[in-house]
């Protein structure tokens, strides 16, 4: 395994997140990425918005803008445009970049601005205390749905392949590997790449759904059998509140892939 | 020199903001702003500039802070809805400690209200508009030439005090057209850089007074930008002394150069009994108003406030305190009357002469307010 220290900033610890969230995991993949590919550490760039992934970038030493609820793709989009030669990743998550800033989101898929994003589903707001989220499966328990969650959940990869992202890609945090290559292989693709990332919430989400600790969740969800932050998990949390959609099998892999002209703002043209 | 044009108010802006070396542009479509939007596209690639039209206003800052973050000057326009939105990261970016320039064309509200009948309605919000307590510099043109100026001196100000600073006019000011001879070159000011190497940068990024240096993204000094609550390096912290210290140090970073900041124009106000406080167009209106009343024998002047904050407290009581009233004139329910109260408490009757049905305050609207003695209707 690869020395990531070089890329923290332990005098900014310790973090804020819970014993058992996978957050770190999926950090830890990612820097692997950025030493696999070499990235200039001044050159790299990172932007968040608001909630426990976003909070990640208080932690790395790269340029990091920790910004406003949901707007981390528009801050990106201004840090790329006026200085291309930036790598420009966003970290959100599933309320962050569904809920609040789902808009800013899907313009920067349809420009096809040369940034990527790492959405980190751990299907709940943990920051908050647990609130249902977006990407809360219909029937799940939260604390703004004690009976169960009475909305149907958002399929983010098909949200994105729809808004024209052209690289979409869902990993899962108990496979640490797999996330290194795709997130490697989205931070290499030409415009704008989206990874989907289920990551794990056993603070809020497994605990009012009884699901057990981070480590149980993770062995679950590496077995993809049991709804544990698994959106499209067959799964039913509670039995009077039927899903009122099929459940999908849980695809993971880059699902989306394609090459299409990126947007660089309006500005002077090669050779005007 | 350059030759006499006939230019628009909200073209005169973005050519200000050229000559003050902006180089990015983000925007969303509201009328009576549009036109910077659209001359802003048109300016900027020929100097090697940057624009882009964002999915809504909020969008539109957040790129205009990204952008700055990456080393460009930048900025946005709206108008009162669009303004409402920027709210949100007008307190990034004082918290954060971004130069910006937000300008604010305004119509009459509140919501979508008067598209697009010019309104004074704004200047509250401009003050107060996002959360928390923060510093505001807001200037306010009153005509073509000074929308060119102000746009200048806004970018100056950002960049010197690391701020938002805010451009406010009405919707007579944004689409009128005057001659005016706009200077090509501006005295021109940018945003402090770090002394020390990058190794030497981080973590100790601010110093206790003042404004701290900020380097681009990229440069090769790696550091932390949040607008939450932060320590001199940049972390977030609850702290109560470090939340203490910063809040005192972005307010201070303004409110010490306030002196410098502030300016005001006077009119005929040596020898007046009466005097009337307006700005944007309604001082044009009533500057004409007070040329026709001393032709009739009435001693009255004007105050005008170019800069509407940090507000000019000391020479609105200097004003009172030689009159015996003064008039305050906006196109708004009565907002800077307030202000004008707190500066002249004890000094001079203030009464309003306030509309806020769309139509601009006319000459002879202010006139006849002046032959009353300043009472009558308001």
């Amino acid at each position: 395994m690869t020395d990531v220290t070089s890329y923290l900033r332990e005098w900014a610890m310790p973090h804020v997140l819970c014993p058992g969230c996978a957050h770190g995991i999926v950090l830890r993949s990612f820097l692997e990425a950025v030493d696999q590919l070499q990235l200039d550490q001044d050159k790299l760039a990172m932007v968040a918005g608001i909630g426990c992934s976003s909070r990640l970038v208080g932690y790395v030493d790269f340029c990091t803008l920790h910004g406003t609820h949901g707007r981390a793709p528009a801050f990106a989009t201004g840090l790329k445009l006026a200085r291309p030669e930036l790598n420009v990743v966003v970290i959100t998550g599933d309320g962050d970049g569904l809920a609040i800033g789902g808009n800013h989101l899907i313009h920067a898929a349809r420009r096809n601005i040369d940034i990527t994003v790492l959405l980190l589903n751990n299907s709940i707001y943990g920051m908050t205390g647990g609130q249902a989220a977006p990407t809360t499966p219909e029937g799940a328990i939260a604390s703004t749905a004690p009976a169960g969650n009475a909305e149907p959940m958002f399929d983010a990869c098909k949200l994105l392949v729809g808004a024209g992202a052209s690289f979409v890609a869902r990993v899962l945090a108990a496979t640490p590997l797999e996330m290194t290559k795709v997130m490697a292989e989205g931070m290499s693709h030409p415009g704008f790449s989206f990874v989907e990332v289920i990551s794990d919430c056993p603070e809020y989400y497994g605990r009012y759904n009884q699901l057990g600790g981070g480590a149980q969740m993770l062995t679950w969800m590496a077995r993809r059998d049991a709804g544990v932050a698994v959106p499209l998990s067959t799964k039913r949390f509670v039995n009077h509140v039927p899903p009122s959609t099929a459940p999908a099998e849980l695809v993971t892999g880059v699902l989306h892939r394609e090459v299409r002209p990126v947007f660089t703002g309006v500005r002077r043209g090669p050779g005007s | 020199m350059p030759d006499a044009m006939l230019v628009q108010g909200n073209e005169a802006c973005a050519r200000g903001a050229l000559a003050a070396g902006c180089r990015f542009y983000g925007g969303y479509p509201i009328t009576p702003s549009s036109e910077i939007a659209e001359h802003m596209v048109r300016l900027l690639p020929d100097v090697d500039g940057v624009f882009v039209q964002m999915e809504d206003e909020i969008a539109s800052l957040a790129a205009v802070i990204g952008a700055s973050l990456a080393g460009l000057k930048a900025m946005t326009a709206t108008s009162g809805p669009g303004f409402s939105l920027m709210q949100e990261h007008i307190g990034f970016a004082t918290m954060a400690e971004v130069p910006c320039v937000v300008v604010d064309v305004m119509r009459g509200g509140p919501s979508t209200g008067l598209p697009t009948m010019p309104s004074q309605g704004d200047v509250m919000q401009a003050r107060w508009g996002t959360h928390g307590d923060h510093p505001a510099i807001v200037l306010a043109p009153s005509s073509v030439g000074e929308v060119f100026d102000l746009t200048v001196r806004a970018f100056n100000l950002a960049e010197r005090f690391r701020t938002p600073v805010i451009v406010i006019y009405d919707e007579v000011i944004g689409h009128i057209r005057e001659s005016v001879v706009l200077s090509e070159h501006v005295e021109v000011e940018d945003r402090p850089y770090p002394a020390s190497e990058p190794a030497d940068f981080w973590p100790k990024l601010a110093p206790a007074h003042g404004v701290p240096p900020l380097p681009a993204f990229g440069d090769g000094y790696r550091f932390h930008v949040t607008g939450l609550t932060h320590d001199e390096c940049g972390l977030p912290t609850t702290e109560a002394p470090l939340a203490g210290a910063l809040m005192t140090r972005l307010h201070r970073k303004v409110a010490d150069h306030a002196a410098e900041i502030i300016e005001t124009e006077s009119f005929m106000l040596d020898d007046a009994e009466l005097a009337i406080f307006a700005y944007g167009i309604v001082a044009r209106s009533a500057r004409e108003a007070v040329v026709r009343a001393r032709a009739e024998g009435v001693k009255v002047g004007l105050i005008r406030p170019v800069t509407l904050w940090p507000f000019p407290h000391a020479e609105v009581a200097a004003a009172a305190k030689q009159v015996d009233r003064v008039v305050v004139a906006e196109m708004n329910l009565g907002q800077m009357i307030g202000e004008v109260e707190r500066a002249a408490v004890g000094q001079a009757e203030i009464v309003g002469h306030l509309r806020a049905d769309g139509e601009p305050i006319k000459p002879s609207e202010l006139l006849a307010v002046i032959l009353a003695g300043g009472g009558g209707e308001t």
